[in-house]
């Protein structure tokens, strides 16, 4: 079949597919007796319209760049990691556990210490499904899928008996000790001149884009990544040149659930600073829609999260200021799921034919 | 106008891919009721015509004649309207269906299968009769050995009314008598009045079903001759443009030390089945020791034991000192430490990563290497990039782009890359399966030459080929492998095929046991 050109295949598909999204959205709230323009006028007025919304958009795709990498990271060894949800609750509970029982002197410390419980207990989240998928073929999507319900009642048996403060009535750890609050942007010297009022997002934001650098170089750098990549391409040929696969699913995997747990730091101890139940809410898979559409490529995720971002803080905005109901933003993301991800090749398809036809035009005039 | 006496006339078609032009201002005429072949190496565009005239590529420019009237052919229903039938290399059979099934899959009339199905049987009795071509029509495809699946797709091509039959190297997965049996098929078909046109790369082939050839070189149209006025000397230089040695010219081994030394060796595979009986052998440096046998009866196991894809029992030495034959050690990164290349009989499923690029594969297997690190931390992925350059050019790999991913090279071209990885790392053993499978002649004669110079240079070599001319002409000393075991060896200058294809059928004529 013919090609289409690199910039239409990178840029022009996923601004149709997300088009088309937007006009069956449309349709959708127009369905339910509502206005449209004025849907997507709150949405864009209340995440990317000022610095307050700002605050919150990427706050959110903070979040998303983690688990989006996460995903990403696995998709190229050729596992399918449907289990951020749950490793990102670990993390979670790594965080908890390192901002609670340590005295940090200084949050720059209590960030290091935190974000290697993080990626500690996300990673270990993860080893069990690796391991299984390495040592006896159990399916990874399978496993994975299950330990987020087994995440989701070990955490709930650790906020409710184990964490929970005596004498308090929620399911949730103490507060974080002040030592270990993170900067958000408007505490941040230079940017509080733009971020005046509180907003979630904070310096984990950095340590996200920092975190996309360092997966492109892994991949596309190192030898680990090399042999990442090409064990996901072929495991036969990985075998025939050396490449262990038991080692190459456990290294992988490990690095999948730690940028998973990673998340944490961003929610659990930026934002909240105490580990409530169901953390992660719903970031996890959130991920696995980021790195579809982000092309399995860092840069891609970090725009795919930044939109996925904007979808969140937008939605949210439509249930506080419209009578359109909040689950339209589940509504809205499922299109944008559905186009960008499922329906990726029949837009592609599409475009394929309207450059041949425009290609044979110009030959004829020619 | 055009001749209407000619079932296919092409004028002027070009094709461009990208930078690549496929087709250039191509023109062919194929007389009704006859067999012409089209004979080019690998990447000289034949598969790429096919595509056009069957309506999987659009044409640059050109036109299309069938029977003398012009036919746009903008999508392969409109080839089959056409008269057109094609059999693909690789089949496209659904494995779980009937022939029977297979065959009117897509010709279906009507709202329920009955009527169709017993339409296609009779009309299949009928074509058995005519054409010898007798498969069982209520056989699954996954029970059919692969010369029946062939013919399955020459059944579906005739229920479909095709009076233009197109085979893309139809003899590549076929065995000599499979071949012969097709070839019959064929000249049937001609007779019945039927056009058949050949694509092949195979110079006997040609020399012995077509009634007319035309050879393609580099995207044009080089020639087109009757059959029984050329000869294959002169098809072969043709297609390479060049005289071309159809034999090897190599000069006397001269063995030197033990490399290899190979005792007992056993494999069981997953089943539990034993593959490898107790196999036993050495090679020397200066020595290629060449192992004939049918397919499956052995071979690979022993290529994939000393290349560390699967684990073994026995014992073997390489200069002396132990290679492990399980657990740690027995992997192709410790094999390759050792000083063992090994290009595999599958390129596409082992020997390369097809959607990596050229440059990508070249560091495959060797991606430890010292000289393709930046740092402890970082490849140094310009000084692959440069590596793989310098390969392309001494083995001619075309076209020499560093960056264009594997998939896009023409078979020859790829192996090209894999021979070029492994011989340039200087092996004191190099394993090599099925050197030359899907690849054109011209390649052939420098993946040869490439052996040869090695073993010169003091390798000891281990070659399997289902080819017996590659085994015989190659080899210093002849291994006959049966049912996982070694049947004897051979002196290649004394023995005969003969000989050699007893020994592969397991008939040993002097009762030795190696």
């Amino acid at each position: 079949m013919d090609r289409l050109p690199r910039w239409a295949d990178v840029a022009l598909v996923p601004l149709v597919s997300l088009t088309l999204a937007a006009i069956l959205s449309a349709l959708v709230i127009i369905a339910i007796g509502q206005d449209p323009w004025e849907a997507i006028t709150v949405m864009v007025q209340g995440s990317v319209m000022n610095a307050y919304g700002w605050g919150y958009t990427l706050y959110y795709a903070t979040s998303f760049i983690f688990t989006g990498l996460a995903v990403t990271v696995a998709f190229h060894a050729g596992l399918f990691n449907i289990g951020g949800e749950g490793q990102a609750q670990l993390g979670g509970l790594g965080v908890a556990l390192a901002c609670l029982f340590i005295p940090w002197p200084h949050w720059t410390l209590a960030l290091i210490g935190a974000a290697c419980g993080a990626a500690l207990f996300g990673a270990a989240w993860a080893a069990i499904p690796a391991y299984l998928q390495a040592k006896r073929g159990s399916h990874i999507v399978i496993t994975t899928i299950m330990f987020n319900y087994i995440a989701a009642s070990l955490m709930i048996f650790m906020l409710v008996d184990v964490l929970r403060p005596p004498g308090k009535m929620d399911p949730a750890t103490d507060n974080f000790p002040a030592g270990t609050h993170l900067p958000s942007f408007n505490e941040i010297p230079g940017l509080n001149l733009i971020f005046t009022s509180g907003v979630p997002a904070n310096v984990t934001f950095f340590i996200a884009l920092i975190m996309a650098v360092v997966v492109w170089a892994l991949l596309w750098r190192t030898r680990l990544g090399y042999q990442i990549r090409a064990f996901g391409k072929s495991e036969p040929a990985a075998r025939y040149a050396g490449i262990n696969p038991v080692r190459i699913i456990m290294i992988a995997m490990l690095i999948s659930g730690g940028l998973a747990g990673l998340m944490a730091i961003n929610n659990v101890m930026g934002e909240a600073e105490r580990l409530l139940g169901n953390s992660a809410s719903g970031a996890g898979f959130i991920g696995i829609a980021v790195a579809l559409m982000g092309r399995n490529h860092p840069v891609g995720v970090v725009l795919a999260a930044l939109l996925f971002g904007f979808l969140f803080q937008g939605g949210a905005e439509l249930g506080l200021w419209t009578k359109i109901p909040i689950e339209l933003r589940t509504v809205v993301q499922g299109l944008v799921i559905l186009f960008t991800g499922a329906l990726d090749m029949m837009v592609r398809m599409l475009l394929v034919r309207v450059f041949a036809f425009f290609r044979s035009n110009r030959m004829e005039a020619a | 106008m055009a001749d209407a006496a000619f079932a296919i006339e092409l004028k002027g078609i070009s094709k461009a891919f990208g930078p690549v032009q496929a087709n250039k201002d191509i023109n062919i005429a194929v007389p009704k009721g006859t067999i012409h072949g089209i004979i080019g190496e690998n990447g000289a565009g034949k598969s790429t015509l096919m595509s056009i005239l069957y309506g999987f590529y659009k044409a640059d420019s050109g036109q299309i004649f069938v029977n003398g009237q012009l036919t746009p052919i903008p999508d392969s229903q409109s080839a089959i309207r056409a008269g057109i039938g094609m059999v693909f290399q690789h089949f496209k059979l659904v494995q779980n269906f009937t022939v029977l099934e297979n065959v009117i899959l897509g010709a279906e009339e009507g709202q329920m299968l009955n009527t169709s199905l017993a339409k296609a049987r009779s009309e299949l009795e009928r074509l058995a009769r005519d054409y010898e071509l007798d498969v069982d029509p209520d056989a699954l495809i996954e029970d059919l050995s692969v010369g029946h699946q062939q013919r399955v797709e020459i059944l579906k091509a005739l229920y479909r009314q095709a009076e233009i039959l197109i085979l893309d190297e139809p003899t590549g997965v076929l065995t000599p008598d499979e071949a012969d049996h097709l070839f019959r098929i064929l000249k049937g078909l001609k007779d019945q009045g039927k056009t058949v046109i050949l694509i092949t790369h195979k110079l006997r082939e040609i020399m012995e079903a077509t009634d007319n050839v035309s050879v393609m070189r580099r995207g044009t149209m080089v020639a087109t001759v009757k059959t029984a006025e050329t000869s294959p000397e002169q098809l072969a230089e043709l297609m390479v443009g060049r005289k071309v040695l159809l034999e090897v010219d190599k000069g006397v081994a001269k063995p030197g030390e033990v490399v290899l030394k190979v005792e007992d060796l056993r494999v069981r595979d997953e089943h539990k089945v034993e593959r490898l009986k107790g196999v036993s052998f050495e090679i020397r440096a200066g020595e290629i020791l060449g192992i004939a046998g049918v397919a499956g009866n052995g071979q690979t196991e022993v290529l994939e034991t000393l290349g560390g894809m699967i684990r073994a029992t026995g014992k073997v030495t390489m200069k002396g000192q132990p290679l492990p034959l399980q657990g740690k050690g027995a992997d192709g990164q410790s094999r390759r430490e050792a000083g063992i290349a090994h290009v595999p009989e599958d390129r596409h499923h082992h020997g390369l990563i097809l959607d990596f690029t050229a440059w990508e594969n070249v560091a495959f297997g060797y991606f430890n290497d010292p000289q393709y690190q930046k740092n402890a931390l970082f490849m140094d992925n310009d000084a692959i990039r440069a590596d793989t350059e310098k390969k392309m050019a001494t083995f001619d790999v075309r076209p020499p782009i560093p960056t264009l991913a594997a998939k896009s090279f023409s078979g020859g071209n790829q192996q090209k890359i894999v021979v070029a990885r492994e011989i340039e790392q200087n092996p004191a053993l190099l394993l090599i399966g099925q050197p030359t499978r899907g690849v054109d002649i011209g390649a052939i004669e420098f993946i040869h030459k490439q052996i040869i110079a090695l073993r010169d240079a003091g390798a000891a070599i281990l070659l399997v080929s289902v080819e017996l001319d590659e085994i015989m002409s190659l080899s210093d000393r002849i291994a006959v492998m049966f049912d996982g075991k070694i049947m004897g060896f051979r002196d290649p200058e004394t023995t005969n095929e003969r000989e050699l294809g007893l020994m592969m059928a397991g008939v040993t004529g002097k009762g030795e046991a190696a």
